[in-house]
């Protein structure tokens, strides 16, 4: 085996989920001690490359997958994670897994200890060794070593400042033995700059030991800095593969969102004559979970569809769970000239807000009511409307007029049931969507909120849901703000769409603004435009 | 078939082998000794006596805060109003309702602040619920001594002060609602007419409840609070007035127990009272984070049924007493099966 051939060969390898095609012939190669640096958009297909490579079961379980994967001179298949580890390949995950109550050197060597034997050996075998402390500390060094990093191997992990934890989950990995390859899923999204630098410098030290490295990443100047080779993955293909030398981030970035549409929406969404400012968003922060808000800014006209888009985790989808109070935030909020209260989720209700949130099933639907219930409550609670008097006395739920709702929308959003009592566990993700917006729809909005109306929805109520949102916004006149994280769809639907990145608009543009312009925004890589938008 | 599978998949099998163990006893009492009508009178009278307890159960389970083993919260609340009703000295119907009137007062200021605690350890109410009956029954026989009553009907005789274990209500309102427009069929077989219908006016009045705006948000709280309150609805709110509701109908329940019964048991005695209720809702087929009137009608039915006929003809067929076994044996043996059962709302 001469010096050249390569360490890992990934051929023609595709991966359909129930023929939902996610990987198309996907082919590209790693020599050893080189850094490959894989972009793409969410959703391009980077996860389940990775899962493909690494035998996680998810993936037989879905029928396998087509092509070859070469590692090391041999073809292989690996059956789970275990295997993978063996071979010589290592994963660091997004999120840590780390024990924090564990020092540095008990991480490392997590179920790969070194053991002293004692008398208990001789009747309850090897898991009643003692632990060689002293070794484990040597070799917890060596690894650190080898990383380049200062790192105490005594420190618990919880009293670690992040940057230390991901230097940690790294060691861990290269202190397997056979380590050849080293798989980075976003390594440096919760690390500062300067901590992310240190980081990268350490790779290249890993990298001329002869350890090959595959990096994921949507920070742009870190791949081009550190990957000897850029592969970008675009709806499931493999559309680009050279050196890193010969391309700059605006070409990864075009590369990245593609640049095939142009269609007849646009024209007439450029045409649409728009009111005055209707709606306005003043220093909002929301502090919601792995979705942080932390500065936004716009505003919005009467009857727009505004957009947000930008990259998971970003922050996109705390700006409308933030504005409709359901978690905490602040700054300002101004709808038709008046502000609008935070942190009440009634009260936005009640001055004519409604939501479509993303999270269907946790959020959106009552999965053990029946429909009537999920399309009618929240009017009910609100507007006082689906109720009758008993007696003169009390008034109770009117289920004739909840029923008649419901037929009504189910015929106009063709929603398949088998009647307005079905429970809404029982419908398709489709449908069950349509049963959120009806429910959006029953509040008679002057404002929707929508988030992610496409998510986890097949091709067919994809089209739906959209087309119902554009002829509600143009027979109603109701201003709509969607947030996707899918831009093909932002950029069919909406007049203009604002981009996150890092809790704040990075940039607000056109929809038939060149698609590396998008590209750029979602990438953190045009400094300057945050500014632009601020002001 | 099909229709008879149908029936058999929506009433639950545990609850037809019940069904058919209770005819089974009925069939058998008349051979081993026992008067057939005496027993269905008493059916039907421990049936009227325990609904309303079992009917306490419905708000907190309809909101999610589980089943309400703090019963006897609502039942001290119901001891302080027949009490202070006896102190009062009024008899008759008008005792029956100062009474209740007193108990469902003590019943919403201690059913909001157990509503409030409940609020802060949202997931773990079941056994927080259990502690504070726990707990309450003991501060409470603390206080049965050194509260000033002075009826000598209800102290001490040596003592002059401190209250009897157990009161007697007869002379006060022993019977009112047993014996409101009674219907006797012979010597053993009488219908407690005024009893039922009591029964029945409250299970209406907590139907339409359910039905009203604060109910129905109350169903949707336990049935997704996120959702709730993204319509807008303070999930808190809800559910405090949801536990505020079951221990008033549990307070109501006590005295309507009491009337029958012919005692007010003070100390240790609401200490258990919360799992024969517990057990016939579930028996009635109700589950963790569901439950209608109609499973409060046929749980209390079935289990009142159960504890009334098992040990009577059991203990004459084996000549032998074991009534309290039994019974043991059979309502926790229920809520075992039931809270194995337990399912979780889906998400």
């Amino acid at each position: 085996m001469g010096q050249d051939s390569p360490l890992l060969s990934i051929q023609h390898v595709s991966k359909d989920f129930y023929g939902n095609v996610v990987l198309q012939d996907v082919s590209f190669d790693i020599k050893p001690g080189e850094i490959i640096g894989l972009v793409g958009e969410n959703g391009a297909g980077k996860t389940t490359l990775m899962r493909i490579l690494f035998g996680m079961p998810v993936i037989t379980e879905t029928g396998g997958y087509q092509g070859k994967i070469v590692f090391d001179g041999h073809e292989t298949n690996f059956s789970s994670p275990f295997d993978a580890l063996d071979a010589g390949i290592g994963m660091v995950h997004q999120e840590f897994s780390l024990i924090s109550g564990f020092t540095t050197t008990e991480n490392i060597l997590l179920n790969n200890e070194s053991m002293k034997p004692n008398f208990l050996n001789e009747v309850f075998g090897d898991r009643m060794s003692f632990l060689d402390r002293s070794d484990m500390k040597q070799r917890a060094v060596k690894a650190i070593q080898k990383l380049g990093v200062k790192l105490n191997p005594d420190m618990l992990i919880s009293e670690m400042p992040i940057g230390h934890r991901q230097f940690t989950e790294i060691a861990r990995e290269i202190n397997r033995e056979k380590i050849k390859l080293l798989v980075l899923d976003e390594p440096t999204a919760v690390l500062t700059e300067s901590e992310a630098e240190v980081l990268l410098t350490s790779l290249r030290n890993l990298a001329a030991k002869g350890i090959s490295i595959i990096f994921i990443s949507h920070r742009l100047q870190e791949v081009l800095s550190v990957a000897d080779t850029i592969v970008v993955l675009r709806d499931g293909k493999a559309v680009k593969n050279l050196p890193s030398k010969e391309c700059s981030i605006r070409d990864i970035a075009s590369w990245m969102v593609g640049r095939s549409m142009t269609s007849e929406s646009d024209a007439e969404v450029a045409n649409r004559k728009l009111a005055d400012e209707y709606f306005r968003v003043e220093h909002l922060w929301v502090d919601m979970p792995g979705e942080t808000v932390k500065d936004v800014n716009f505003t919005v006209n009467k009857g727009e569809i505004f957009g947000i888009g930008g990259l998971a985790g970003q922050g996109k989808l705390g700006i409308s769970n933030g504005i409709m109070g359901l978690y905490p935030g602040g700054g300002k909020v101004i709808f038709d000239g008046k502000e609008a209260p935070l942190n009440d989720p009634r009260k936005v209700l009640e001055i004519g807000f409604a939501f479509v949130s993303e999270d269907r099933r946790g959020v959106g639907l009552l999965l053990d009511e029946s429909l009537e219930w999920n399309i009618a409550f929240t009017s009910m609670q609100i507007k006082n409307s689906h109720l009758k008097k008993m007696l003169k006395l009390v008034k109770i739920r009117d289920d004739a007029s909840m029923r008649k709702l419901t037929e009504e929308y189910i015929k106009l959003l063709d929603i398949k049931c088998t009647g307005p009592s079905q429970k809404a566990k029982e419908l398709s993700g489709g449908n069950q969507q349509k049963i959120c917006l009806a429910k959006a729809f029953a509040m008679k909005p002057s404002i929707l909120f929508v988030s992610e109306p496409t998510r986890g929805i097949d091709v067919g109520a994809k089209k739906l849901v959209l087309d119902t949102l554009i002829r509600y916004n143009r027979e109603y006149g109701t201003t709509i703000v969607i947030v996707s994280s899918e831009l093909e769809e932002l950029r069919s639907l909406c007049d203009r769409i604002a981009i996150i990145d890092e809790g704040s608009v990075a940039g607000i543009l056109e929809p038939t603004a060149p698609l590396e312009e998008f590209g750029m925004l979602m990438s953190g890589a045009f400094e300057s435009n945050k500014e632009a938008s601020h002001a | 078939m099909l229709k008879v599978k149908e029936f058999i998949r929506d009433f639950g099998w545990p609850r037809l082998i019940i069904f058919f163990f209770l005819v089974f006893m009925f069939i058998a009492a008349p051979f081993v000794g026992v008067r057939l009508d005496a027993s269905f009178s008493d059916v039907l009278n421990r049936f009227g006596m325990n609904a309303i307890m079992v009917l306490a159960m419905v708000p907190m389970v309809q909101s999610g805060c589980g089943l309400n083993f703090g019963l006897p919260l609502g039942i001290i609340s119901g001891l302080l109003g027949a009490t202070i009703s006896i102190q009062l000295g009024v008899t008759g119907f008008g005792g029956f309702l100062i009474a209740v009137f007193i108990a469902l007062f003590f019943a919403s200021i201690l059913g909001w602040l157990y509503g409030l605690l409940l609020n802060k350890v949202k997931g773990e109410e079941m056994t927080i619920a259990m502690y504070v009956g726990f707990a309450s029954v003991m501060f409470m026989s603390i206080m049965w001594l050194v509260l000033p009553y002075n009826s000598p009907n209800m102290v001490w005789g040596y003592a002059g002060k401190g209250l009897r274990t157990t009161i007697t209500v007869e002379g006060y309102w022993l019977r009112v609602l047993n014996n409101f427009l009674a219907i006797k069929f012979g010597e053993f077989f009488v219908i407690p007419t005024g009893l039922l219908l009591f029964v029945a006016l409250c299970v209406l009045i907590v139907y339409v409840f359910m039905r009203t705006k604060t109910g129905t948000a109350m169903t949707a709280v336990g049935s997704n609070p996120d959702f709730a309150r993204a319509s807008g609805v303070s999930v808190d709110r809800m559910r405090a007035i949801s536990v505020m509701l079951s221990t008033m109908l549990g307070a109501v329940g006590i005295i309507v127990y009491e009337q029958s019964f012919g005692f007010i048991q003070l100390y240790t005695g609401p200490l258990y009272m919360a799992f024969p209720a517990v057990a016939a809702i579930l028996i009635g087929g109700a589950s963790v984070n569901k439950a209608s009137m109609l499973n409060v009608l046929v749980g209390t039915f079935l289990f009142q049924g159960l504890l009334t006929m098992t040990p009577s003809v059991i203990n004459s067929l084996l000549q032998n007493d074991m009534s309290e076994v039994i019974r043991i044996v059979v309502s926790n043996g229920m809520i075992l099966y039931a809270l194995t059962r337990k399912t979780k709302v889906s998400k």
